[in-house]
């Protein structure tokens, strides 16, 4: 009984500051969901690339592959089943027609390891089709959409990957228009007493391909991202949290007090607290992972898209519900409100009866606490020197931005207060005198606000000057590297030699592309032929090279390799690179190849044939007047080339900026809700303050001051805030934008970027943070220049 | 994804008819389109009979042996190679309709070794001919005479291994009706010929180690399209040597409807052969084992009154169970009662 009453007085504060427990509600609500959402993102594209390593015939089993991603005979897989040895035979490739392609993986269901996952056979319909000479095939139905046409019957199937058609080799060789196999799947238990493999298959090497390990190395990068932006919108949240948490606690003071006088034990009093917190949290957190999931469901698709042009993962871009996520956005906000509850709830437990109500020596208290906060960020900052310092590999990247930034936010609220008292003597007139003195005193109670606002403001200038600087550079790589004004792929061998009479017919110069996947470093790669032309010479972006590199590469006697490749594995010019076995070239130069996830090497074309003479031999890429690209194109559909493989110079472009603008969109949208966050932080922590702040206006208005005067000082004090922050915040961004560029970058895609300054980008963000600032300042604003005089008034009366 | 389920597709006749498992896959050999039948009275063509016959559905090479280690110790030891085919016709691409199974297995009186394979016809992985005489799967080998007088047999698993070399004593026999051997009330029937007469030498390796052996086997050969009837539910097949030279080979066709239905002949030492009459072979389980929660009959009571045949039949080792895709029980036995010696014993459809 007493329960209740204590209770209902305590909601009573709430029903009386509706605005304060919708700021409480919806921070805890945005911090969650933000945190909720990016999660939901993760664990979405973390299931799919499990799944895809899960997937029919893609178990995680050592292989046998022949040097150089040459196929391996049939007769080697049989000379192995002899010899004893579980081997089993995949034959791998892409199926193109037109704009569609898919992944073919042809497997052998008798010699599959039965951990590898064989396809269900028995419907008998599918067992006879499976082995007829139309063959069957297994997609994913995500895939079934979007096969291309002239595939066998296909039958859904949710354990095959995402851009996979799983079949027989049979079928695989015919839709592949090959022979042999990619590889041989060893089983993981093999007999007793076998010859060894080095005598009975010398040129085939044995690797341990860890696909969901691949996938998950490349893509890791993407997703620390997003963790640190979902990390980041959950601190800003918790500022919030705490600020509104707090407040009410320190304006309930008087009614703990109160309760206590009357009997209220503290026990109870902090049970009733606790459970408030409790049931606060819970609203919020529903309310989160609600947001959460529409945050997900709106960013997944651009996710996917980032994730597939990117990395080549395929990711489902719809979200399934898993409690897993859920759950854990739940824990996170009964943590956060824990979390910003605990220091308050501590004092109502030390509550003296007869200690008064304060609130604003609640604001001040937080004075002290400055100094302590600008010794954690020199600690912080200690932390992020000694990460650069010491620090190895993407994770002490991410590390190093986030105590950098952290200590940065830290000190901010010390560097404020030192500004104004710098400014103090520069003040003319008693206003202005005044109106500085009380923004110094404001800096305690709006420095959780504002650290949000500086987070907010400076990861959007690293982060945009890092898109902006790697687009602008990305562009200029793209004018050189796309040289050449039409990209042709052929259907078939046959159609390949009618493409080359023809471009050699028509065009300026004819360059056939040949590529073969081998591993160079012990990584997956590409080794690209090309053959001697100046358009490499005058076009290709080196990025640093020997004398003569591509007179040396088109002698056979050099190699050059992309920037990936490079910085992996820590590669010098002039050193050899083993390319296969037997076959090692000098080191001439190193090249940037943005947008690639793979090592890639360069060689004379003729050389390449000569060691991989099963390349494909399809594509090819033309130098010829912009202006007779069309007819060349016409030429080519007559004579059957598909539309799809005919590609011009423009459309690679346009299309290689779509990819990377997709890339970043997720990036952007999710500045942009940073911003918003600390924003809605600026706003709650105004509003809270202009309600304790009326003793000090009081005595100004009763000096003659008018409301409206005063409410315009209010809002010019947050512009000044504002401005002052942005101002603080573009070094700061400068600074996240460096390490962004020269040390994530470097570790998670390979390549290192110039930095350029985008001032207009920041000037740009300055006017948002300035209306950010003036919105959040408005409403209490407003009510101040509203205000019944009778309330300023009675501040004369009051307690205090 | 299940394993089964493919195997399932493409043995669908061993399940059916090799192994018998009732699960309604039965009917399934009925169906005879395009394979040829088995005739009564055909002649058999040697040694191109010892090879394959792909227009026939199913087929087997079948050898089971009973061996006695340097150590003292009682072992078997089985090589199985199984063909199906998908159409009646066989050619060397690797779309060949025909199939390959094989089966391998060491029983010794406290374990049970076993090992299966898997393959494509066409391919060269697996496969049989009749002359030079060669019957294989991976690196299991069957191979020998002409005549099959002379045989080296040699498989392995990932805990197992064996080598054996068998020497035949006898002729071959034939079984049923000059080897065109009933298998229903309704007609079903096979070719079933046997060399019941190999002495053996070699040696097994399990994890107790390497042991040399002798012994006596025993090889099975059987093809045909349609051997079981559509309600037949498994088999219970009897390989006895006795002491006095004499050999009996009797099965029992369980069935879902009808009566049990039993076949057998009567092998004298002299390789003489007596087909059983229907009933004529009779066998009582006398006591249930316990094989990993499937009930199997482990012992055997089993009379042929005509020939004063009374005895017990025990499995060496109860559970002798072969854990395969397609499993089953298989086993050796010792025989005692009115007569005594050794055998192999074969259970199906007691999944």
């Amino acid at each position: 009984m007493m329960t209740r009453t204590v209770l209902t007085a305590l909601l009573s504060h709430w029903w009386r500051r509706p605005l304060q427990l919708l700021t409480l509600l919806l921070g805890l609500a945005l911090a969650t969901g933000l945190w909720t959402g990016v999660q939901a993102i993760n664990q979405e594209a973390r299931s799919s690339y499990d799944a895809a390593a899960q997937a029919l015939g893609q178990g995680d089993f050592e292989r046998l592959v022949a040097p150089g991603g040459a196929k391996i005979p049939r007769e080697t897989f049989i000379d192995l089943r002899r010899a004893g040895w579980l081997v089993s035979p995949v034959v791998e490739g892409r199926y193109r027609r037109g704009d569609l392609s898919v992944t073919v993986v042809g497997l052998d269901p008798f010699t599959l390891p039965p951990s590898a996952g064989a396809p269900d056979l028995s419907d008998d319909n599918d067992l006879a089709q499976w082995f007829s000479q139309d063959g069957l095939i297994f997609v994913h139905p995500e895939t079934q959409a979007l096969l291309p046409e002239g595939l066998p019957n296909a039958v859904p199937n949710l354990s095959v990957a995402i851009g996979e058609v799983v079949t027989d080799v049979t079928t695989a060789w015919r839709l592949l228009n090959t022979d042999g196999f990619s590889h041989l799947i060893l089983a993981p238990q093999q007999p007793v007493g076998l010859p060894p493999l080095a005598d009975l298959v010398p040129d085939l090497e044995s690797v341990r391909p860890d696909p969901a390990g691949d996938i998950a190395q490349l893509t890791r990068s993407f997703h620390l991202n997003l963790t640190a932006f979902g990390l980041l919108s959950f601190a800003v949240g918790l500022f919030i949290v705490h600020a509104a948490i707090g407040l009410a606690f320190e304006q309930r003071r008087g009614m703990f007090r109160t309760l206590r006088a009357l009997g209220v034990s503290t026990r109870r009093l902090v049970a009733v607290l606790a459970g408030e917190t409790l049931v606060l949290a819970i609203l919020a957190g529903l309310l989160g992972i609600g947001l959460g999931y529409l945050v997900a469901a709106t960013l997944l698709p651009g996710v996917a898209a980032t994730l597939r042009g990117l990395y080549g993962a395929a990711v489902p871009g719809t979200l399934s519900l898993d409690p897993a996520w859920a759950l854990s956005g739940f824990g996170i906000a009964l943590a956060g409100a824990a979390a910003a509850a605990g220091q308050s709830l501590w004092q109502v437990a030390k509550l003296p009866i007869l200690a008064p109500a304060k609130p604003r020596a609640w604001a001040m208290a937080m004075d002290r606490s400055q100094t302590r906060l600008a010794m954690a960020a020199i600690a912080l900052f200690a932390v992020s020197v000694t990460l650069i310092v010491f620090g190895r590999g993407l994770v002490a990247g991410f590390l190093l931005l986030g105590a950098f930034l952290l200590g940065a936010a830290f000190l901010l609220p010390w560097v404020l207060s030192r500004l104004l008292r710098l400014a103090a003597p520069l003040a003319r007139g008693p206003i202005t005198q005044w109106a500085l003195a009380d923004t110094r005193q404001q800096v305690p109670g709006l420095s959780l606000a504002l650290m949000a606002l500086l987070l907010a403001l400076a990861t959007n200038i690293g982060v945009g000057t890092m898109v902006s600087s790697f687009r602008l550079t990305f562009a200029g790589w793209l004018d050189q590297r796309l040289a050449s004004e039409i990209y042709v792929t052929a259907r078939d061998s046959q159609q390949s030699n009618e493409v080359r009479v023809l471009l050699e017919d028509r065009a300026d110069a004819t360059l056939p592309i040949r590529s073969t996947d081998i591993r160079l470093e012990g990584q997956p790669a590409q080794l690209f032929g090309v053959i001697d032309h100046p358009t490499y010479e005058q076009g290709w972006p080196l990025i640093t090279a020997l004398d003569e590199p591509w007179a040396q590469v088109a002698a056979g006697q050099a190699v050059l390799i992309n920037e990936q490749l490079w910085r992996r594995a820590d590669l010098a010019l002039g050193s050899d690179l083993q390319l296969s076995s037997g076959w090692s070239l000098p080191i001439v130069g190193v090249y940037s190849d943005y947008g690639n996830p793979e090592g890639q090497a360069i060689v004379a074309q003729a050389e390449l044939l000569d060691r991989f003479p099963d390349v494909s031999t399809l594509g090819y890429a033309a130098r010829i007047d912009p202006t007779r690209v069309e007819d060349l194109r016409a030429a080519l559909i007559d004579i059957g080339v598909p539309s799809g493989n005919i590609l011009n110079q423009a459309q690679v472009k346009t299309f290689s900026l779509d990819v990377f603008d997709r890339t970043f969109l997720v990036t952007a949208a999710l500045n942009v809700l940073t911003l918003g966050v600390a924003a809605f932080a600026m706003l709650a922590s105004l509003t809270t303050l202009a309600g304790l702040r009326l003793p000090q206006l009081a005595p100004l208005w009763a000096m003659g001051l008018t409301r409206r005067h005063l409410a315009m000082v209010e809002l010019a004090r947050a512009v000044l805030f504002a401005a002052v922050t942005w101002v603080l915040a573009v070094p700061l961004g400068l600074i996240l934008a460096w390490v962004l560029l020269a040390v994530v970058n470097v570790e998670a895609f390979g390549w290192r970027l110039p930095m350029f300054p985008f001032p207009l980008d920041w000037a740009r963000l300055a006017v948002w943070a300035i209306v950010a600032a003036l919105l959040a300042a408005a409403l209490p604003a407003y009510r101040l220049a509203r205000i019944a005089p009778a309330q300023l008034i009675k501040v004369f009366a009051d307690e205090r | 994804m299940n394993v089964k389920a493919i195997f399932t597709g493409l043995f669908l006749t061993f399940v059916s008819a090799v192994l018998a498992q009732a699960q309604g896959f039965a009917g399934l050999g009925q169906e005879v389109d395009g394979f040829k039948n088995p005739m009564r009275g055909a002649p058999f063509d040697f040694p191109t009979d010892h090879g394959p016959h792909p227009e026939y559905r199913i087929e087997w090479w079948y050898l089971t042996t009973n061996l006695r280690g340097a150590d003292g110790k009682d072992y078997g030891a089985q090589w199985t190679l199984f063909r199906s085919a998908r159409e009646p016709r066989s050619d060397d691409t690797w779309n060949s309709p025909q199939s390959w199974m094989g089966h391998a297995a060491i029983t010794t009186e406290t374990d049970h070794f076993s090992a299966e394979r898997f393959a494509r016809g066409g391919a060269g992985q697996a496969g049989a001919v009749g002359s030079p005489f060669e019957a294989w799967i991976d690196d299991w080998k069957m191979s020998g005479a002409d005549d099959l007088s002379e045989l080296q047999v040699t498989a392995r698993g990932s805990n197992f291994s064996y080598d054996l070399a068998l020497n035949a004593t006898g002729p071959l026999i034939f079984h049923g009706d000059r080897g065109y051997s009933v298998k229903s009330v309704e007609g079903q029937a096979s070719y079933y010929y046997s060399q019941p007469f190999y002495e053996v030498t070699g040696q097994i390796e399990t994890p107790e180690g390497v042991v040399a052996v002798t012994g006596n086997a025993w090889l099975d050969r059987e093809y045909s399209s349609q051997p079981l009837g559509r309600t037949q539910s498994g088999w219970d097949w009897f390989s006895l040597s006795f002491d006095d030279g004499n050999k009996l080979m009797g099965f029992l066709l369980r069935d879902t409807e009808g009566d049990t239905f039993t076949a057998g002949t009567w092998i004298t030492p002299e390789g003489e052969t007596t087909a059983l009459e229907n009933g004529q072979f009779q066998a009582q389980a006398l006591e249930i084992t316990d094989v990993d929660g499937r009930q199997v009959p482990t012992t055997w009571q089993v009379t042929l009154p005509p020939y004063g045949i009374d005895v017990t039949v025990e499995a060496i080792n109860p559970q002798a169970w072969m854990d395969v895709i397609f499993s089953y029980w298989e086993g050796p036995v010792r025989v005692s009662g009115s007569h005594s010696g050794i055998g192999y014993l074969e259970m199906t459809g007691y999944e």
